[in-house]
């Protein structure tokens, strides 16, 4: 079924490699059907007069996104970028590198909204967007996981994560969905998570990991869901309720809630973390799914929202839940300025649960066993979502050091790999923006090497065997591609797995009447959004 | 679209009506990725079929191997055992041959 293609080696040191036109060609990854499609608000197929709605699009774009548009005049073709993207290392093509990325789009800008374009395009560069720019962009954009690391070596700061979002919802408002992306979203704005878990087989499994751990430890720690007036809201990926290591992170968060005593809940309503909306460039999609935990929050009444480990989780948490949703500051409608008057303002809205966790360590109300880990030498994945979009902890590069400062207090042997993949330089583990996908595993491989290779190299000096990383898409992807470069698939961690092997349980055994829960959360109360 | 024994199958070969699954269909499919079912995989599929059932989706790995441990004995309780019948993975490829949906998510 699948193409052969050599994976690649891991060199010493990380080279530019010599180009290779067109390796990367073909059809990108399967599109999506008219009933993927259609729930979201996009043509089932290809439309008749696709060029001009494409052309309209962008110039609707062009307007709204005032950055998009800075970006496609900014660049001035000083080559920084070109050999910054983990795709364009990993495969050489040189489609794949930033700029030539961006160029696919600002050609058919230039072409269409500047004055050059319109009249001496040849002399600007400025092409068509014929059936061949089309796929291009449709197999291009989808060679890139928006990860931003090219931006933070632009001397203009040009992000092409922008731009791919911009060109995917061009492609959307055309007919051209990505299959993987428009399937997910479908079911995380009506079932409310991307994997499609309904309430009764997601409290079942909450149920059996209960039981487990019970068996396990002795400790009732509880995983509670629609519990209706705890204090916190666990806003987590659905993938930990269902994928390793993920589930052992979820594991994690439960036995640090339990030791600080703190209630809290889960929403079957609202019961994922990961936001899509953002990789397919829409606004209105990303919209509907984060009203989803507005509306689990007013009805649960907590007070404070907190989010798991998921890289776009935190970002879309980060940068868009206040004026979204209301969980933060500058909310402008009702509900939203309802819910920013529910929530207690003494904690950060939203918090990462690793801000939490830090701060419960700072205040010395967990206690470890470092030995615990002792078996292990670890090294810290940097999200790139969380590095180049997001703070922790209101302190300036709090998203490299807090999570660091948790998995030191959990462990006593931690290494970093080498200062230029990591932090705000850090290399995508090759699977985001929308590209966890079977379909694309080529390019998953190929864009996974440059963080491979700086794990090899850890490995070989300090023989680290253990990857932690802070993102479920990070972690299903590694999981997948480790053993391509001869790595134990099982190296990966989640942050909260070393921290639920370390952390001493010895908060005494109360049983304090259960909050009163919600039955049917998503049914018995008003609907807050309009159905359209 | 393919087929498989008449039953149309979508582009990464799982079945696009759930109701057209048949015994069959499951030897078939294995037929195709080299593997014979044996006993031990109609256990795991017929697990996956019940689980489906009741709750319209497949199980989390968890749930899976502390079920087939629980049923079938402690030894086959993990996902090592459940990788040694499905290499290509018990939720992708067990699930395309008990003709569930393919499970999707950030996993
Ligand atoms: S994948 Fe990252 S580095 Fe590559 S072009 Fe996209 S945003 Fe830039
Ligand atoms: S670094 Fe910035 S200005 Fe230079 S080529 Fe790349 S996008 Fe253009
Ligand atoms: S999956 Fe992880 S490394 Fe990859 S794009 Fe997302 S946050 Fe970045």
């Amino acid at each position: 079924m699948a193409k052969e293609f050599d994976i690649p080696k891991l060199p010493t040191y990380l080279e530019i490699p010599e180009i290779n036109e067109g390796v990367m060609e073909g059809e990108g990854p399967f599109k999506s059907a008219k009933e993927f499609q259609s729930p979201l608000g996009f043509p089932g197929e290809k439309v008749d007069n696709w060029q001009e709605v494409a052309i309209n699009k962008m110039g609707e774009l062009k307007s709204k996104y005032r950055s998009v548009q800075v970006f496609l005049d900014a660049c001035v073709k000083c080559g920084a970028c070109t050999d910054k993207c983990h795709y364009f290392l990993g495969s050489s093509d040189p489609k794949n590198m930033p700029v030539a990325r961006q160029d696919l789009f600002r050609s058919v800008y230039r072409r269409h909204f500047t004055f050059a374009g319109k009249y001496f395009p040849k002399l600007v560069g400025a092409k068509e967007l014929d059936d061949e720019m089309l796929d291009d962009w449709y197999n291009y954009f989808h060679q890139c996981s928006q990860c931003r690391r090219c931006s933070v070596f632009c001397p203009y700061g040009i992000d092409t994560a922008e731009i791919s979002m911009a060109a995917r919802e061009v492609l959307d408002s055309v007919g051209v969905g990505q299959k993987y992306c428009n399937q997910i979203l479908g079911k995380a704005i009506t079932i409310g998570n991307n994997l499609g878990l309904p309430e009764p087989a997601l409290r079942d499994t909450l149920l059996d990991l209960e039981e487990e751990i019970e068996e396990e430890t002795g400790v009732a720690v509880k995983y509670p869901l629609d519990v209706k007036g705890a204090e916190i809201l666990l806003i987590t990926p659905s993938a930990d309720f269902f994928a390793e290591p993920h589930i052992d992170g979820l594991i994690g968060y439960g036995k640090v809630f339990h030791q600080d005593g703190v209630s809290w809940t889960m929403s079957s309503y609202a019961s994922e973390g990961a936001n899509f909306g953002m990789f397919i460039g829409s606004y209105d999609i990303m919209r509907k799914a984060a009203l989803r935990i507005r509306k689990a929050a007013l009805d649960l009444e907590v007070s404070r929202v907190m989010v798991g480990e998921c890289g776009h989780a935190w970002r879309v948490a980060y940068s868009f839940w206040n004026t979204l949703t209301g969980v933060g500051a500058g909310a402008t409608d009702e509900f939203g300025q309802k819910l920013q008057n529910q929530l207690d303002s003494r904690y950060p809205q939203p918090q990462h649960i690793i801000e939490y966790t830090h701060d419960l360590i700072q205040q010395g109300k967990l206690n470890f066993d470092k030995s615990a880990n002792d078996d292990r030498t670890v090294t810290f994945h940097d999200s790139c979502n969380v590095a180049r979009a997001t703070n922790m902890g209101g302190i300036p590069n709090g998203q490299f050091i807090l999570p660091r400062e948790v998995i030191k207090a959990v462990c006593n042997n931690y290494v970093d790999m080498e200062r230029s993949t990591i932090m705000e330089s850090t290399f995508c583990c090759g699977g985001g923006g929308g590209l966890l996908t079977d379909d694309l595993m080529e390019i998953r491989i190929k864009g996974a090497m440059p963080r491979m290779q700086a794990l090899k190299e850890v490995e070989k000096s300090d023989a680290v065997d253990t990857l932690v990383a802070i993102c479920a898409i990070c972690k299903s992807q590694f999981s997948k591609v480790l053993p391509k470069f001869d790595f134990d698939p099982y190296m990966i961690a989640s942050a909260h797995q070393l921290v639920s092997e370390a952390i001493i349980m010895d908060k005494p055994q109360t049983d304090d009447a259960p909050a009163e829960e919600v039955e049917e959360a998503s049914e018995t109360s008003v609907e807050t959004e309009t159905a359209e | 679209m393919a087929d498989i024994l008449g039953a149309e199958v979508d582009e990464e070969g799982f079945l696009v009506d759930l109701k057209d699954w048949t015994k069959e269909i499951a030897v078939e499919m294995a037929k195709g990725d080299d593997i014979e079912l044996s006993e031990e995989h109609w256990d795991v599929i017929n697990f996956l079929r019940d689980y489906f059932e009741e709750y319209q989706i497949a199980p989390a790995v968890r749930v899976l191997t502390k079920a087939i441990g629980k049923q079938f004995g402690k030894e086959k309780g993990n996902s090592k055992y459940l990788y040694s019948l499905f290499p290509y993975g018990p939720g992708k490829q067990g699930c395309r041959f008990a003709g569930l949906p393919k499970p999707t998510g950030c996993i």
